[in-house]
């Protein structure tokens, strides 16, 4: 059983700011962690390992400095991972971003499972894992919360999705998009992190890919373009009142005492 | 066809329908009534696609609405990305529309990203707010980065663009239109998915903090985690439930079930007051419909002032005990 995971280093905390003069991003040289929602596929990865045996690979996308993933993803007890890095996947959307990855993937080989996580901290747009499945062309199922059953043929979850919660079952190869609260991510062991020392990071670049016609990467293989990146707009709808404590009680409780008279705010 | 060929000959607004349990989702609605506001602008066809069973109960539903087509087809499977992409696949290559909109919804993002991977195009998700440039371009606008940022998005090259949109962000429009509108109904013929369902059941979503009348919100202004009792204690007094920003669910306080914003629920009760939160973008595209908006702050530049019916400068340790204290007639 070959099992993939794709995880990424994303910001710590999702705080940012902008000056307005400028328009400059105020980047506040913010540590980098792995995203929550890829250590809960990982832990599902090792899960299905401990089950039915098989091999875990982790695949990150990012600087170099995202290197720090597979250390972290080794320390938890991956066997194998790969940094793709090359200028030439940078400035990536969805498309090219889903398409990097699968390529990526199909150089290393065929997989059985491919574990993403439900989504990223900060693109945040739960759509990565999606697009790597068609263009894999295989079944996937999103927001998966509880691994069922697996056996070496198929695998069974649920999944809780909009007011229905449904049980799925899929043969191999197949993508799950995992929920965070499907396990809890166990701690990094010294004893691997230490033993994962001298791993080697394989590295895929452009070189290594298939398709090796850089415009179908990063910002070059990207549908959309940011135009513009602006401010929003302040617009004060009210005048602000300033109030202690019992002053502040007070007008709270006559607001909602005049809600079931009026409809929207005076 | 290359390029420019594509982007010059496709036309009209596609929304995606989406069905449950019998019933349209009211994102449809919303994205129906953006879809109406952005063809005004530039002169195009507002088209539907549904897909179901017994799909036909569409007709009855749209009656009244700004609809030059639906496409309606016809399956007895459930929700799998995989099958219903067939039936928008078709329905896109029959109609060569140049925007298509999809609720933000799980089905929605299931089947946003595979679509726009078939026609190799754009795909901007959660988008707060659109609009139509002199091109024909959609202008998708997010939040971004986190903070305070919006990004303006487009997809220049390729058709159709493809967006999605959450719940409660767009305003739907009133069924007084006269439109005729053609209907094409047809069997959705697909080969078995490789996937199974096995079981299905509806689960009640009754207690989630989407459906409340009044929601108090904790921010970080709320200094420990103990502090989150006296919040919860008022939203039970009040008959309401106690939400918060990302800030609180990030430090493991609160769950994300319990998250207002971009990446948690969009939510629109009666009234929400509001405790040590600051605004940011992300957080109030998640709760600024909401017709009653008490916020309270220390800070009298708090950006959620902006947005707040009611805003109210003084510091959360002072206010909430003496709201309890009143509402207990103590
Ligand atoms: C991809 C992405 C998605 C995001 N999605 C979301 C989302 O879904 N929801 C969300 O909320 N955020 C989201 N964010 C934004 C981010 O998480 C913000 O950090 C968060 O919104 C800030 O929450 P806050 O307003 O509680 O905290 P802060 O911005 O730190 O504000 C705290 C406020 O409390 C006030 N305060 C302090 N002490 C007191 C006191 N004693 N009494 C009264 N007021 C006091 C301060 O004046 C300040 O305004 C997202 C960011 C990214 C990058
Ligand atoms: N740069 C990347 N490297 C590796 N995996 C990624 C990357 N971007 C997205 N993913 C995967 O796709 C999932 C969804 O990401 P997103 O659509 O950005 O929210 C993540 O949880 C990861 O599993």
């Amino acid at each position: 059983m070959r099992i993939a995971v794709f995880m990424k280093q994303v910001p710590a905390y999702s705080q940012g700011n902008m000056d307005e003069k400028t328009g400059v991003i105020i980047r506040t040289g913010l540590p980098s962690i792995v995203n929550v929602y890829d250590l809960a596929a990982l832990e599902t990865a090792l899960r299905i390992k401990e089950k039915i045996g098989g091999e875990v690979v982790v695949f990150t996308m990012g600087p170099d400095k995202a290197e720090d993933v597979i250390r972290d993803a080794f320390a938890m007890g991956a066997d194998d991972g790969y940094l793709i890095c090359d200028r030439a996947f940078a400035g990536a959307d969805v498309l090219a971003t889903s398409y990097t990855l699968t390529q990526a993937l199909k150089s290393t080989g065929n997989f059985d499972i491919i574990l993403c996580g439900k989504q990223t901290t900060d693109g945040d747009t739960a759509q990565v894992s999606g697009a790597v499945a068609k263009w894999m062309n295989i079944p996937h199922m999103n927001w998966i919360n509880e691994l069922l059953e697996i056996t070496e043929r198929d695998i069974q979850v649920k999944c809780q999705l909009d007011g229905r919660l449904s049980v799925i079952q899929a043969a191999y190869p197949c993508l799950l998009s995992v929920e965070k609260s499907i396990f809890t991510p166990r701690m990094p062991s010294l004893k691997l992190k230490m033993a994962s020392r001298k791993k080697e990071i394989k590295r895929i670049t452009l070189e290594n890919l298939s398709d090796k016609d850089e415009n179908n990467y990063g910002l070059k293989g990207s549908a959309t373009r940011v135009r513009k990146i602006f401010p929003p707009e302040r617009t004060a709808k009210r005048d602000v009142v300033t109030k202690d404590g019992k002053e502040a009680s007070q007008y709270i409780l006559k607001i909602l005492n005049n809600l079931d008279t009026c409809e929207e705010g005076e | 066809m290359n390029i420019s060929e594509k982007v010059h000959s496709s036309s009209g607004i596609l929304v995606y329908f989406e069905i449950f349990k019998n019933e349209i989702r009211p994102v449809s609605f919303e994205l129906l009534g953006e879809a109406y506001r952005l063809s005004k602008k530039s002169n195009e066809a507002v088209h539907i696609v549904a897909v179901g069973k017994d799909i036909d109960f569409v007709r009855e539903k749209i009656k009244g609405f700004p609809v030059k087509s639906a496409y309606l087809y016809e399956t007895d499977k459930f929700f799998q990305p995989d099958i219903y992409e067939k039936a928008l696949e078709d329905c896109i290559d029959k109609l060569n529309p140049s925007i298509v909109l999809i609720g933000g919804t799980a089905e929605g993002r299931a089947l946003a990203p595979r679509l726009a991977v078939n026609y190799r195009t754009g795909l901007t998700a959660d988008c707060t707010e659109l609009d139509i440039d002199e091109n024909g371009n959609l202008l998708q606008i997010r939040p971004a980065f986190g903070g305070n940022i919006m990004a303006k998005i487009v997809t220049e090259n390729t058709r159709p663009q493809f967006a999605t949109v959450r719940e409660k962000v767009m305003q739907p429009v009133k069924p007084d239109f006269v439109e005729n509108t053609d209907f094409l109904v047809q069997n959705l013929d697909v080969e078995e998915s490789s996937m199974k369902i096995l079981n299905i059941e509806d689960t009640a979503e009754e207690d989630s903090i989407v459906n409340q009348n009044i929601l108090v919100v904790a921010g970080r202004g709320v200094k420990k985690k103990e502090d989150l009792d006296m919040l919860r204690e008022l939203a039970e007094l009040l008959g309401g439930k106690l939400a918060s920003s990302r800030a609180l669910v990030e430090k493991g306080w609160m769950t994300h079930k319990e998250q207002i914003g971009l990446s948690g629920n969009t939510v629109c009760p009666k009234c929400m007051i509001t405790f040590g939160v600051s605004g940011t973008v992300q957080f109030m595209a998640g709760m600024k419909t909401t017709p009653n908006i008490i916020a309270v702050n220390s800070d009298p530049n708090a950006r959620i002032f902006e947005i707040a019916h009611y805003p109210i400068c003084a510091d959360l340790y002072d206010v909430v005990p003496e709201l309890i204290k009143s509402l207990k007639g103590l």
